[in-house]
This record gives structure tokens, C-alpha cells and sequence, in this order.
């Protein structure tokens, strides 16, 4: 499956549209990871617990919206966007959502 | 002096929490900014763009997405300052360094990433950044900010 985030993946053509698929995913920090984050806080710098999190969910809301691709018989997802957005206190949405397409070569 | 201690253990604790937030928080950033701009020049070589057509599209071998993120957070002196400048308006420099910071990390990681993959160019590149964390929905407060930074990698074809 191939992913990227332009219209048109260079020196393929898009043979098929299939429409919109979207994949996310909602996650919360635990306890450990919370009072960590609020110790390091005090001090400044990288909140790696929160980056990992982070980076788990955006891959897990990715293969979620390649899944949905699959099962539409795409061979690819272009134009890919990512949102984030704070739901609750102390849990982030993850969202990745693109357009399906089959792809041939030229 | 003990006595004073004792009665002012709320002030003391925030003198405390000040001067540590200053020391190590101004140390953390003087350290991440050194390793930001070694990787910067390591790494120049790699064109980063956010136009979609930066090359002929023959000449494309592979393509695939590539992400890098980063979640930065202010320390508690700066914080302060901030709340200060609220006061007065105007520039507040304190949160300038840390939305800097988390969008440069952002950046090499994903250029990490993306040579990581053998490729030659970033197109299509995309930068967003959020806030996160327990205080990210009350207003006016700032705890951490998550710069993701996003775009395709390009593997040329080699002549």
C-alpha cells in the first residue's frame, strides 16, 4: 500500500477513484506518563513519553485508514492530512484521512 | 529563619520551583538548540519543499509518506514570564523559543526519517502543531505543544 500526501504519485496513474477514507484513533496518557509529563513540565524540554504516544496513535490511526483502503480494493491512498485535536483533559484524537485511488504504472 | 521557612512554605516552594525551571530549563534549551543546529548543517543536503511538483516525474523511483513529530514543554519560569507579558502584551519570547524548538525537531526527525528511507527529496512538506497536555483546554495556559511535520519522500532514479 502505497501512501503519500500528493495528488498524484509520480510516474504512476490513477486508474480508479474510490472516495475518501479516514482512519483515527483516541488515545490517553497513563498515570506514570502523566506525572512524569507534569514533573518535566516544571522544567521545560521534550515530553518523549507524550512524543511516543503520540507517534504509536498516528500509526495506529494510519493503519486503520489503510484498512479501510484495502477493503475498498485500493492499491494506494494519496493526499493524505493529519489532524490533531484535544478531545478531553489529558487525551488527544489522532486523525489521518486521504483518498483511496487504484494506481497503475505508465 | 526556620520559622519564616515554615509560614511561607507556599512562597518558598515557588521561589524553589523558579530558580530550578531557570537553571535547568535555560540549561535544556541551550542543549537542544546546539544538537538542533549540528543536525541542521549534517543534514542540509536534504531539500525539503512544499511544493507538490519539485521534480520531473520520470525520474521518480519510489515514493512514501514521512512523519516527524516532537512534543515540547515550557519550564516554570518561563511560564511565569509569560503570565507576566499578559499583563503587558506585546512580544512573549519565552513561548517564541519553545514553538520554535518543537517545529525544527519536528522537522529533522522527519528528515531523519525520510533518510532513513534512502530518500533524495521531500515534497509536498506540511507543519502542524497543537497543543496537548491536562492544560491544553483551559484558556491561556500553555503546558506542551506537539509540532508534526509530514511529506512525501522521493527516491530519484539514479542515472
Amino acid at each position: 500500500m502505497l501512501i503519500t500526501n500528493v495528488e498524484n504519485v509520480p510516474g504512476k496513474v490513477i486508474v480508479e477513484h474510490f472516495g475518501i477514507v479516514q482512519g483515527s484513533t483516541v488515545r490517553a496518557k497513563n498515570v506514570g506518563r502523566d506525572i512524569m509529563a507534569s514533573l518535566k513540565n516544571l522544567i521545560g524540554g521534550e515530553l518523549k513519553g507524550y512524543t511516543e504516544l503520540l507517534n504509536e496513535a498516528r500509526r495506529e490511526s494510519l493503519d486503520r485508514m489503510e484498512e479501510q483502503a484495502k477493503t475498498m480494493g485500493a492499491n494506494a491512498v494519496v493526499n493524505v492530512r493529519f489532524a490533531t485535536s484535544s478531545v478531553a483533559q489529558g487525551a488527544s484524537e489522532l486523525f489521518a484521512y486521504g483518498t483511496a485511488v487504484r494506481l497503475e504504472s505508465e | 529563619m526556620t520559622d519564616f521557612l515554615i509560614n511561607n512554605s507556599g512562597l518558598v516552594t515557588f521561589g524553589v520551583l523558579m530558580i530550578l525551571g531557570y537553571i535547568a530549563g535555560s540549561m535544556a534549551e541551550k542543549k537542544h538548540y546546539a544538537s538542533i543546529k549540528k543536525r541542521e548543517s549534517e543534514m542540509v543536503e536534504m531539500p525539503v519543499v512544499n511544493i507538490k511538483k519539485a521534480c520531473v516525474d520520470s525520474d521518480v523511483q519510489k515514493s512514501t509518506l514521512v512523519t516527524g513529530s516532537a512534543v515540547i514543554s515550557i519550564d516554570y519560569f518561563k511560564r511565569f514570564l509569560a503570565i507576566l507579558r499578559n499583563l503587558f502584551g506585546g512580544r512573549v519570547r519565552s513561548y517564541e523559543s519553545l514553538v520554535d524548538r518543537a517545529r525544527r525537531e519536528a522537522i529533522l526527525r522527519m528528515k531523519e526519517n525520510a533518510l532513513k528511507k534512502n530518500a533524495d527529496l521531500v515534497i509536498n512538506f506540511r507543519l502542524e502543531t497543537s497543543a496537548i497536555g491536562k492544560s491544553a483546554n483551559k484558556k491561556g495556559q500553555v503546558g506542551s505543544i506537539e509540532a508534526l511535520a509530514y511529506g512525501t519522500a522521493v527516491t530519484l532514479r539514479k542515472v
